[in-house]
């Protein structure tokens, strides 16, 4: 069995009734670091770079928690999760946040004991195919054109194809649905392992790939042997807010994550970045003021320093600039997720 | 107090005490997922399931049926992959272990030598090597292999025609005929190649153990080579092969759920999902550890009806 899954199971079984003696920020307090469930690695959400740092829009916010909390975004650990392991981790406690590109839907919500405090990025899901004329070894097989593959340029030509795609995921349901909504067939092949996942597809065990349109995005530029053999179609067939979650029942945590996220969104509102915060915060603009603790007392509120979002943003950066440092690279457009102000989405509660 | 009144009364407390453990750690968990919002029960198997299964036994399926059905389809997976897989794997490990008693020297150490390999690969390792055997070498659809007529090797499996139905290249892939998909045959062929290791262990074993005399004494009574070892040899050497036989069948049959990091849909696969989808672990774990329970003991049951009949008679008596 899953030692993750054995763990939930114990911990189940055998923690005392209410033993929620400790609230999330005590424990996290007192060990001195936040312990984060991430992605295994998905390039621009979290993935360890070369020299075996955690990089990602979903690391960074784990970052911005622990600068929040312990004044230091160096004060984080990781652990990798499976779609499948994320729910387990979190509810087990071997996690104290997920932010690991996790959909927010009613069930989640509702019915695994969690709670999801906002949306890091707003995605949808997509399919990924081969270019016409482009066999899974990579050799042209223009030759047998004629009985070759068709081009494929819409997901409604899809019928009979076999797809590749992780279980545990709203990627598996929303597959179906799509199909079953377009009178269409297919034969899935699904394998928990991204990586495995991957070489099944690119090995051209599968026609098709699908997932979030930003993990297609992020995988063709980083794992896809030859990216340009590779085409995202058009159609876009759910809606994915992804979001961090924390556990259900620690309201103050599930506060001072929701404001780790909205304190970057909103320092990009305001322009304050991680090299004009310092400077900023001496200007008399009674937002900033509020915004660095020089006025009121918004960081006691969340039982924080008062100084939490200028850590945040000194030494992580606003939602933006995390936005240009790891997903603008792999080729990633703003679109929904700039701020309301550009015509976005990215909307954060008046920090008053 | 009498020893044997002592006794009973030490096993009725501690059934009492298990019991009594049972029940405390079934209602903690109970208030513990219910104080922290945890969804429980088993309302959740007759809900939609809402995902596909790349391919099912006997059973039809579509994403519109519910959670029960699609665990009875990867149940049904597990029972064909195992079913076929002990019989394959028996016939294998019994040519392995004859091959390893053969004068043929070449043929001994060629047996031996599989033996080694073969159970000192851990077996996940194995079945990400046959399933990257069948997805990476074979080719797509469009330039499969067509060594007999009708039969297409592809990197989307071994398609081969039935009675009056052809497999015929549509579109994507091929349709009509029967399959084996490329997940089914990676880990048919890692079971069964695995396994075979061990059992030519055991009825080599169970062979040598039959006593040389046993055998002089058949050729003594004028038997030829093929009725000592129907009349002779195997009966006795039966009676040592069947008890570890059995733990080779159960072993094959639990180390199929392996199938999970391969895409297989068994029943651990569709479980895993299903857990995952409703968020229900506990529910999951514990279906999942009834069902192999009870293949489990149904395998035990008929190979120790069959080792009665293979015992000595008026042994033990």
């Amino acid at each position: 069995m899953k030692p993750l899954l054995a763990a939930a199971l114990a911990t189940s079984l055998l923690a005392a009734t209410g033993a929620q003696a400790q609230s999330t920020q005590e424990a996290v307090a007192k060990k001195g670091f936040v312990q984060c469930g991430v992605n295994v690695g998905l390039a621009g959400f979290s993935q360890p770079d070369s020299q075996g740092v955690w990089k990602g829009i979903d690391v960074d916010l784990c970052r911005a928690i622990a600068a929040a909390v312990l004044g230091d975004a160096s004060k984080v650990r990781y652990t990798p999760l499976t779609a499948q392991q994320r729910f387990t981790a979190l509810q087990s406690g071997e996690v104290d946040v997920l932010s690991r590109n996790t959909t927010w839907t009613i069930t989640r919500d509702t019915s695994l004991g969690l709670n999801f405090v906002g949306v890091n990025y707003y995605d949808g899901q997509g399919f990924m195919v081969r270019k016409a004329g482009v066999s899974a070894s990579g050799a042209k097989d223009a030759k047998k054109g004629a009985k070759g593959a068709r081009a494929i340029t819409s997901a409604k030509q899809l019928n009979g194809a076999t797809v590749c795609v992780q279980p545990g995921t709203t990627t598996e349901l929303n597959l179906a649905d799509y199909f079953r909504a377009n009178k269409m067939t297919f034969k899935p092949v699904v394998i928990e392992k991204l990586e495995e996942v991957l070489n099944a597809y690119f090995a051209g065990r599968c026609d098709v790939y699908t997932t979030d349109i930003s993990g297609l995005v992020s995988v063709r530029a980083s794992r896809a042997p030859k990216p340009d053999e590779h085409l995202i179609l058009p159609e876009v067939i759910s809606k994915e807010p992804l979001g961090p979650a924390v556990r259900h029942g620690d309201d103050r945590w599930f506060d001072i994550v929701k404001w780790s996220l909205y304190a970057m969104i909103e320092a990009e509102e305001l322009d304050l970045n991680s090299k004009n915060i310092e400077q900023q915060a001496s200007t008399q603009n009674p937002s900033i003021q509020r915004f660095v603790g020089a006025t009121g007392d918004i960081g006691k509120m969340l039982g924080l320093d008062n100084k939490w979002a200028v850590n945040i943003v000194k030494q992580v950066g606003n939602y933006g600039e995390s936005f240009d440092a790891n997903l603008k690279p792999l080729g990633f457009d703003r679109g929904l997720n700039k701020l309301w102000t550009k015509g976005g989405l990215m909307y954060a509660p008046p920090i008053r | 107090m009498t020893r044997r009144g002592r006794e009973l009364l030490v096993q009725a407390a501690l059934a009492a005490v298990l019991l009594l453990a049972a029940a405390f750690l079934l209602w903690n968990v109970s208030q513990n997922l219910a104080s922290s919002k945890i969804a429980s029960g088993i309302a959740f198997l007759w809900r939609e399931a809402g995902f596909e299964i790349g391919e099912t036994t006997f059973i039809a399926y579509s994403a519109a049926d519910t959670y029960l059905r699609a665990l009875a389809v990867g149940l049904a997976n597990t029972f064909r992959v195992a079913a076929v897989g002990v019989v394959l794997t028996t016939v294998l490990g019994t040519m392995l272990g004859l091959a390893r008693l053969s004068p043929n020297f070449l043929l001994e150490k060629l047996a031996a030598g599989y033996v080694e390999v073969m159970r000192n690969i851990p077996l996940l390792v194995q079945l990400f090597f046959w399933y990257a055997i069948i997805s990476e070498v074979l080719p797509g659809p469009h330039e499969a292999l067509n060594p007999l007529p009708g039969v297409y090797l592809s990197n989307r499996g071994i398609f081969f025609p039935l009675p009056g139905d052809w497999p015929e290249l549509s579109g994507f892939n091929f349709t009509g005929g029967g399959t084996l998909t490329p997940e089914f045959a990676a880990l048919l062929v890692g079971l069964v190649t695995y396994t075979a290791a061990f059992i030519a262990e055991i009825v080599r074993a169970g062979i040598l153990s039959v006593p040389r005399g046993q055998v002089d004494a058949a050729l003594s009574m004028g038997l030829v080579r093929r009725d000592q070892l129907r009349h002779v040899v195997l009966p006795q050497a039966l009676r040592l092969i069947v008890p570890p036989m059995t733990s080779q069948y159960l072993n094959l049959t639990k180390n199929s759920s392996l199938a999970v990091a391969i895409g297989y849909p068994d029943l651990v696969s569709i479980a895993n999902t299903t857990m995952n989808q409703t968020g229900q672990a506990i529910e999951g774990v514990a279906i999942i550890m009834a069902v192999y329970l009870s293949i489990s003991l149904s395998i035990s049951a008929f190979m120790n009806w069959y080792n009665r009949r293979v015992a000595l008679r008026g042994s033990g008596e």
